[in-house]
């Protein structure tokens, strides 16, 4: 009894020092979202990242996985209080939160994607998602044969309407005349997780007309694009490039370099030079994009990608203005 | 709204109450007997995950299938063993099954697949493939019957018709058989069969058993028939729409299927229109998304007629010396 006793003690004194070694030299750490590590999507994309600077560098970093809601703040103060720098936290849903952690740990830089978060030692990520799903919503105008294509977003957020929004001025420029159907999966972070609800919502899509389904939902999209290559109709995924999710129905993907992010971030901070504020990955940068490669190659002609092209160099140049919804909460085109 | 939109509406909900409809029979064998289960989310995500795992392994459905009803079985067997054999309370071990479900799935799927808890797609003969009845094809142009027989009973999975066998073959269990009229009596007053000489923890078991048989049918589905794989949390709450559709059929088979039915078109119908203007009162998308939920909310507060439970529910059963 004594013995294990001891034994057990050893092992907690051991675990102490290890987690104050740790402590000393500062990792970068990374807190990934709810949808999980391997949504094939946001966080996917942020780990691939993580993974990329690993191989480049030979570091390390830590990592955890958020389980729910009620872990965000205990799991990123451990982060802090483990040394990690920077702390990079994936989604918009991580703001309030953040603003409230980040002042008790001046020392320590935090990265939030998606959001802006103003404190002096917080860098914030967004991206221009509005022009990335202007370009795909311009593919799936052409791509449609209905008239009608479709949005399916996850939980029913303004961030996602900036999806919906820029994916309908997209589809609007191309075919003026079309019919752009909107639906969320729901109103809490369940919504992120359902395949069933969000085959279910494309099939009723699908009834109504539409043959391009775009999903901008984490893993409810997986049964987005299932549902679709089933009904033998085209999708375009978000995020990481899920074309090779089901070859020859996916169109193409709205690539939101959330990998970049996490690189950029890690590399500037081993460095000693992230720069806290706002940062805008956009077209210019890079920071979105949609997705060309092998799978998808037989599905977009050579004057679809012409046209797009020349709208996304417009866009770079200013000439055409993508309306941002979170500018004013409101679409100029009707949802 | 016309015609063509209904039955389409009719044939989304359909799909939709498949897996409550499993759930709230497995639920009615088990209650009827008086064993209260509110574990039959965990076993539909158990064997949902198990479903689809088996079936990505083997490339069969079938074995899939297989796999899933054992994972429901083994929980049920959990439960069985704690509230029957020895007498725990039945709420408990419900909700323990629940939560060793939801975090044993992602374990296992993490372990098995590394893909954080999902499993990989299925493709081809590892999902339920839809079934085309017969003549569905030549009718198709007939009004309206035309379309009901292609367009809304035909071409949809096989257990989305075993499901409404079921329900049938429940009622006929239950109230033409032996086995059934006893079940109900244990649920009712197990000292009495316990006079006329019939094992109540046999009776009890036998209950428990078809519920989790069931169960294995609706998890199953979701994961192998509705969609292609398993994901974490996928039952998202259809255990317990099913328990609430259960109080809602009063313990009974034919209105069971009526109330599963009524939450699938509640769901099909939200997912169809989510913003609905309704005599020039624009009804907001969320509303029509708590829809089911409100409504059980009304049903449980006891708005829809009393609902009666088998008197015996949730009492362990101990012999009189």
């Amino acid at each position: 009894m004594t013995i294990t006793r001891t034994l057990m003690g050893a092992a907690a004194t051991l675990a102490l020092s290890a987690g104050l070694a740790a402590a000393q030299d500062s990792e970068p750490g990374l807190i990934i979202d709810l949808g999980g590590k391997f949504d094939k999507s946001f966080n996917e994309s942020a780990y691939v990242g993580a993974q990329r600077w690993v191989e480049d560098t030979g570091g390390e970093y830590a990592e955890i996985e958020l389980a729910n809601e009620a872990q965000r703040e205990q799991t990123m103060r451990r982060m802090a209080e483990r040394g990690a720098n920077p702390v990079v936290v994936l989604g918009f849903a991580n703001a309030s939160t953040l603003e409230a952690v980040a002042p008790d740990y001046p020392e320590t830089d935090f990265v939030i994607v998606d959001m802006v978060v103003e404190q002096p030692n917080v860098k914030s990520v967004v991206f221009s998602e509005h022009e990335g799903s202007y370009l795909v919503g311009m593919m799936a105008g052409m791509a449609s044969e209905t008239g009608t294509v479709s949005f399916i977003g996850g939980m029913d957020v303004p961030l996602i309407s900036k999806f919906a929004c820029g994916y309908a001025q997209g589809v609007k420029a191309v075919n003026p005349d079309a019919n752009v159907i909107v639906n969320m999966t729901g109103t809490t972070p369940a919504a992120w997780n359902d395949p069933v609800k969000g085959a279910e919502l494309t099939r009723s899509q699908i009834s109504q007309g539409s043959d391009v389904v775009f999903a901008a939902a984490g893993g409810t999209g997986i049964g987005v694009l299932q549902a679709a290559a089933d009904e033998g109709i085209l999708s375009i995924g978000v995020d990481s490039n899920q074309n090779h999710l089901h070859p020859g129905s996916v169109l193409t993907s709205m690539v939101k370099r959330v990998d970049n992010a996490v690189y950029d971030a890690f590399t500037a901070s081993a460095a000693g030079e992230l720069e806290t504020g706002i940062t805008v990955m956009g077209l210019e940068n890079e920071g979105v994009a949609y997705a060309m490669d092998e799978n998808n190659a037989d599905l977009i002609t050579e004057e679809m990608i012409a046209v797009v092209e020349e709208a996304s160099d417009a866009i770079v140049a200013g000439e055409i203005q993508v309306h941002d919804y979170l500018s004013d909460n409101s679409c100029p085109v009707d949802l | 709204m016309d015609f063509l939109g209904i039955i389409q509406i009719l044939d989304s909900a359909l799909r939709l109450a498949t897996p409550l409809l499993f759930a709230c029979l497995a639920g009615l064998f088990s209650e009827r007997a008086g064993i209260f289960d509110i574990g039959l989310e965990g076993k539909i995500l158990a064997s949902a995950f198990l479903s689809a795992a088996f079936a990505f392994y083997t490339g069969n459905v079938w074995l899939g299938l297989l796999a899933g009803i054992v994972a429901s079985l083994m929980l049920s067997a959990i439960h069985g063993l704690a509230s029957i054999t020895f007498r725990g309370n039945q709420l408990i071990s419900g909700v323990a099954i629940n939560f060793l479900a939801s975090g044993i799935t992602v374990v296992v799927g993490e372990a098995w697949f590394g893909l954080g808890g999902r499993t990989p797609s299925l493709m081809g003969g590892a999902r339920f493939a839809e079934i085309t009845l017969p003549f569905a094809d030549a009718i198709r142009g007939m009004p309206v019957i035309g379309p009901i027989y292609s367009d809304l009973l035909s071409g949809h999975s096989i257990l989305v018709y075993f499901g409404l066998l079921c329900v049938p073959l429940t009622w006929w269990v239950l109230y033409r058989t032996r086995f059934g009229l006893r079940l109900r009596a244990v649920g009712e007053n197990p000292a009495a069969v316990d006079t006329a000489g019939v094992s109540v923890v046999g009776l009890r078991y036998a209950a428990v058993m078809i519920c989790g048989v069931l169960c294995g049918f609706a998890g199953a589905y979701l994961a192998t028939a509705l969609s292609a794989g398993f994901v974490k949390e996928m039952s998202a709450g259809r255990g317990f729409i099913a328990l609430a559709a259960l109080i809602f059929a009063k313990w009974r088979p034919w209105y069971a299927l009526g109330a599963t039915f009524l939450f699938g078109l509640l769901d099909a119908f939200g997912n169809r229109y989510q913003s609905l203007d309704l005599f020039g009162v624009d009804i907001p998308t969320q509303f029509m998304q708590a829809l089911p939920y409100i409504l059980t909310v009304v049903i449980l507060a006891g708005f829809v007629g009393r609902a009666i439970p088998p008197r015996a529910g949730g009492k362990p059963y101990v012999k009189e010396r």
